[in-house]
């Protein structure tokens, strides 16, 4: 049983790992909907909604991004780059 | 305020900077990188992507277009937020073959093509120049605004001068910290760290004006979102194309911006830094965007009509009274601007040097090839290169007036740069991208670039005229350069970069498809686009890129140097002081080991193998060609052995051969004496024996009788061995006298069939023979050819074993020559036999034989070769068959 | 001196002259010209000394001493190896094989019949 349970929390985080830079490829996209979302509203009454909109996205880019880059980080993260996903 | 403090203060200031750099730059070349490689500097040095364009510009920008601003930084946060995408494969590859510009990065992707790199250069600068302008005249107006405040009203002696002097100032510090030393990367930690500091202050700056405006003057920032709620004119719209062009063209700009890519790739000391900044360069373009608009809307509301935008980081707090805050925003800006143009001056310097005068100059002096000398042409070069693109950008800003708004310099600047981009993005993600299709891109993208945007910025009637701009080159409607082939209602940059990069990207990809990569071009390219699994299988293959165990190069060196390798290592770590065998991997150890490496596996080898176990950079083609060199010469070396080598023992083949003959003449001498010696001996002891009982008397007389008939025959057969033997040497030297004359070959026949009759006369043969054709008179020693056909048919008598022997005489007459065959009904000669009897004593069966010493076969291929003819066996007879060949007139000379 | 002498000698007057000299001295002589046929002669006769020529057709005199020697009956016959190539080389051969006496041709009568009779006495 212990021998089953190693393989498979490794293969675990070798999954975790592969979703977390899925996760890193698809935020600047994820970015760059969000950003040009305001160029489609029309806003009568002013831009100061679209400022704070877009100082927020901006900020929440930061955020995700920060959670994600240590676990991107360092050379173990590359071991397995070649591996299919 | 005081001017002369203003100067003060920015003297202090610079001074300061000088102070940062050269600490840093010891520090650094002490080994002693601690800080100075940190997460923070490397993101702090990003920041240079803020320039005053970004500090006093941004400002400007808002209060002319609103929101619009914010896609100049929205553009690089999408890139560094991605930075799996693109930035972490540009860093790798340009530590991996060692990059020192994005003109050289260009040029190593495709074959290390100059040409290529000529273009990148070219383009950098172009694009650049106005940049650097910018810069000075941002600096300059700084300078005026402060002027213009002084109640004294003394005013600037010369807004020429100032210029001047901040550019003398930058080439000064640029020169100092930007070549001091020549290192293969390119890293100047002096200047990245002196650049850190500028970006913490020029941060600091914005936040505190920032700050000051929104509490100080608005009352919070509810008030501030109030304000610019209200500015619902169309200038503060969005519009959808300038939205999406500038957040591409900015995202284009921060990988592609000569100075950007030199920190970002360049100065890089450390891969992992490049997550840090994934979210901290990002968190600093947003600290740096998040007070503008409020500078901006208080500004306009503020500030009188006429105030020029771009300054109002400085007039805002001026105009409020605020001598200190002011000071801290004028050096926030003076910031700004030097750190900009000192690192894009050193990267376009390092293009300038590396790609357009080290090449320029070692083609004109081909023969100064000493290392030393070189050193110097190259910091010459690089010296030369900086002071040149400070003049450059001066002599931009004199001639421009500084008349343009400052972000429409800053986006014209980053259009021209975006040209790289296809090449650069089809060169690490397409192996299929050449050096055509790269250059291609490359010259159109620029040309389409600068009649679209660059050159019409110098205004209608500038360098276009103006009925250019309406009607077109030659009338040619859908060349107008902001209307080509007919998009008119485009906005002009958007037009740009759309044209631009659309025919550059078309011409790329055409290019690339329709030409064939030479064979460095597709080494690199594969070099570059794999860049992550060469990486993966040098780890798999177990090297530790960049901490090289002093373990592992020990154990190298052994397999090396052998025990020299361990002592070497002893008096390292001794100099070191420190115990054993294991020294830290200083720079200077390392250098010594290349060195003394190289003294067994050559230069380039002994770098290869450094690198590969100690630096994190792979091997070069490059590298591996001089390496491939050595070995040819090592090849060539042991070739030339190997061939020295084959000659020997050629020569000892030839020699055992000739020993071999002699030992065989030698073994075939003793064989004729022995043979000799027996055929002589086996007469004598009958002669001997017989002649000793005779002499004891007492004998019946028939006895005495048939023992004195036995001792004559011997002694017969003993003479006749000696003639015999005499005759074949005189044949075999050649000696032989010839009697020639005619004769009748069948006269001959006749006589040699009475000589031979004397052979066996007990046996009755039948002899059948063609007289019709044995009438031919023949030019010949007739006794000669007697004595042949005797031998023949006394052989015949001799051995034929048949019961009613035949013998059957042919004779023919062939061309020149006549042949006469000797055909008897015996059993014949067995084939493995018929080669040996034409040999000295070649006797097969002694049985039957009558007095023969084994001489006879061998007398007649003398005597025939003399005769000018032949004897040979003719085999598939039935019986034994001889056959006589001879020339029917035979020539003296021919004997 | 009496014994029975096989020799096998393939020049007739060579054979004629010892034959003539051995049997005078009182020795039954048995001449014969063909090695193969030797060692089956000897085989089956057993003679008390064999006189055998260096060269001989079919089978040269020293094959027939190693045959000899070879075989447990006639492994002790004395042999007299005679020969006319007179060559050290041969009578090292011989000796190797296993030969009693060697002579060179031509030889002296007496002598050869001392020899003999030497060979014959043992």
């Amino acid at each position: 049983m212990r021998r089953l349970r190693a393989p498979l929390f490794l293969a675990r985080a070798v999954y975790r790992k592969r979703r977390l830079r899925d996760a890193a490829r698809l935020l600047p996209l994820l970015g760059f909907f969000l950003l040009i979302l305001p160029m489609l509203w029309q806003r009568p009454e002013g831009p100061g909604r679209d400022v704070v909109y877009i100082f927020v996205v901006w900020a929440g880019l930061i955020a995700v991004a920060a959670l994600l880059a240590p676990g991107l980080g360092g050379s173990e993260a590359e071991r397995d780059e070649g591996g299919d996903d | 305020m005081p001017f002369n403090i203003l100067v003060l203060a920015c003297l202090t200031y610079v001074a300061a900077l000088f102070g940062v750099a050269f600490l840093a730059e010891r520090r650094a070349s002490r080994g002693m990188l601690g800080f100075l490689r940190s997460p923070l500097v490397y993101t702090l040095s990003l920041s240079i992507y803020c320039t005053a364009w970004t500090f006093y510009g941004a400002v400007g920008y808002a209060a002319r277009s609103g929101l619009e601003f914010l896609t100049i930084y929205l553009g690089p946060t999408l890139i560094f937020v991605g930075w799996w995408w693109v930035l972490r494969k540009l860093v790798r590859i340009g530590r991996q073959q060692r990059v020192t510009s994005i003109a050289d990065l260009i040029s190593s992707r495709y074959g290390k093509s100059n040409l290529l790199g000529v273009v990148v250069t070219v383009i950098a600068v172009v694009a650049a120049t106005p940049y650097i302008a910018l810069q000075l005249q941002s600096v300059t107006l700084s300078f005026g605004v402060f002027a213009s405040e002084t109640p004294e009203g003394w005013a600037l002696p010369n807004r020429d001068a100032t210029a001047v002097w901040v550019a003398a100032g930058l080439a000064l510090f640029t020169i100092l910290f930007g070549t001091r030393n020549l290192d293969a990367k390119e890293q100047h930690h002096g200047i990245v760290t002196a650049i850190a500091v500028e970006a913490v202050v020029k941060l600091v700056a914005l936040i505190a004006v920032g700050m000051f405006v929104v509490w100080g003057l608005a009352g919070g920032p509810a008030a501030i979102i109030a304000r610019i709620q209200s500015y619902s004119d169309s200038h503060w719209v969005i519009q959808p194309g300038r939205w999406v062009g500038l957040i591409f063209l900015s995202a284009a700009a921060v990988i592609s911006l000569p100075r950007m890519f030199q920190v970002l790739v360049v100065e890089n000391v450390d891969e992992r830094h490049l997550a840090r900044a994934s979210w901290a360069f990002p968190l600093y373009l947003f600290l740096m965007s998040l007070f503008i608009l409020p500078i901006a809307v208080i500004g306009l509301e503020r500030m009188p009509a006429d105030t020029n935008p771009d300054m109002l980081v400085l007039t805002l707090p001026l105009a409020e009274g605020q001598g200190a805050l002011a000071m801290l925003a004028f050096l926030g800006g003076f910031s700004s601007a030097t750190s900009m143009v000192i690192v894009e001056t050193i990267a376009l310097a390092t293009m300038l040097s590396n790609h357009i005068l080290m090449p320029a100059w070692l083609w004109l002096r081909p023969k100064a090839t000493l290392s030393g000398d070189l050193r110097r042409a190259v910091l010459l070069a690089r010296r030369l290169s900086i002071m040149g693109v400070l003049a450059l950008g001066f002599a931009y800003f004199r001639l421009s007036g500084g008349s343009t708004a400052l972000a429409a310099i800053g986006l014209i600047a980053f259009a021209g740069m975006a040209q790289v981009l296809p090449a650069l993005l089809g060169g690490i993600f397409w192996r299929g991208a050449t050096k055509t299709g790269a250059g291609a891109g490359l010259v159109i993208g620029f040309v389409v670039w600068a009649y679209t945007l660059f050159l019409p910025s110098f205004g209608e009637g500038g360098v276009i005229s103006a009925q250019v701009f309406a009607e077109g080159p030659f009338g040619l409607a859908w060349l107008r350069p902001q209307a080509l082939f007919g998009t008119e209602a485009m906005d002009p940059l958007v037009h740009s970069i759309f044209w631009s990069l659309a025919l550059n990207t078309a011409a790329f990809c055409a290019g690339s498809i329709l030409s064939f990569p030479d064979p460095v071009e597709r080494i690199q390219g594969a070099a570059f686009v794999n860049a992550f699994d060469s990486e993966a299988q040098a780890e798999r293959l177990g090297w530790t890129h960049g901490k090289a165990e002093p373990e592992a190069l020990l154990n190298m060196a052994q397999r090396i140097l052998g025990e020299e390798a361990l002592s070497f290592f002893e008096a390292e770590a001794r100099a070191q002081g420190k115990a054993g065998y294991l020294p830290d991997m200083t720079p200077s150890f390392l250098a010594g080991l290349e060195r003394r490496l190289a003294g067994s596996v050559g230069a380039a080898t002994a770098h290869a193998m450094i690198s590969q176990l100690f630096g994190d950079a792979t091997v070069t083609v490059e590298d591996l060609m001089a390496v491939a060199n050595e070995t040819a010469q090592i090849m060539e070396y042991s070739a030339r052995l190997e061939e020295q080598q084959e000659e020997l023992s050629r020569t000892a083949r030839q020699l055992r051969e000739v020993n071999e003959k002699l030992t065989q003449l030698s073994v075939q001498k003793d064989a004729f004496l022995s043979q000799i010696s027996h055929e002589l001996r086996t007469p004598m002891t009958s002669i001997r024996a017989f002649s000793e009982i005779l002499t004891e008397g007492d004998l019946p007389p028939a006895m005495v009788a048939d023992y004195g008939r036995i001792i004559h025959t011997e002694a017969v057969r003993l003479t006749r061995l000696l003639d015999d033997l005499l005759d074949l040497s005189v044949l075999e030297n050649g000696t032989v006298q010839l009697n020639l004359g005619l004769a009748n070959l069948g006269q001959m026949i006749d006589h040699a069939l009475a000589a031979a009759g004397q052979t066996r006369p007990e046996r009755s043969f039948d002899i059948q023979r063609d007289f019709a054709a044995e009438e031919i008179f023949l030019r010949t020693d007739a006794d000669r050819l007697v004595q042949v056909f005797i031998n023949l048919i006394s052989n015949a008598r001799k051995y034929c074993d048949a019961a009613q022997p035949v013998l059957k005489i042919a004779v023919r007459q062939k061309g020149g020559r006549v042949v006469v065959d000797f055909i008897d009904n015996g059993t014949g000669i067995a084939k493995d036999a018929q080669g040996l009897i034409f040999e000295k004593f070649a006797r097969l069966t002694d049985q039957t034989r009558a007095g023969g010493a084994g001489l006879g076969l061998a007398i007649c291929r003398e005597v025939m070769a003399n005769l000018g003819g032949t004897v040979s066996y003719l085999p598939g007879q039935r019986g034994a068959a001889f056959r006589v060949t001879v020339p029917l007139r035979l020539e003296k000379q021919a004997a | 001196m009496a014994g029975r002498v096989l020799l096998i000698e393939d020049e007739v007057n060579i054979a004629e002259a010892i034959r003539f000299l051995l049997t005078r001295d009182g020795c039954e002589v048995e001449v014969l010209a063909d090695g193969h046929a030797a060692v089956a002669a000897v085989a089956r006769a057993l003679p008390d000394l064999v006189i055998l020529d260096l060269m001989l057709p079919g089978m040269s005199g020293l094959e027939i001493l190693s045959a000899l020697r070879a075989d447990p009956v006639t492994v002790a016959v004395p042999v007299l190896m005679l020969t006319a190539k007179g060559q050290g080389r041969d009578r090292e051969a011989a000796e190797r094989a296993g030969v009693s006496a060697f002579m060179s041709k031509p030889f002296a009568n007496a002598e050869m019949r001392a020899t003999v009779r030497a060979l014959l006495g043992a």
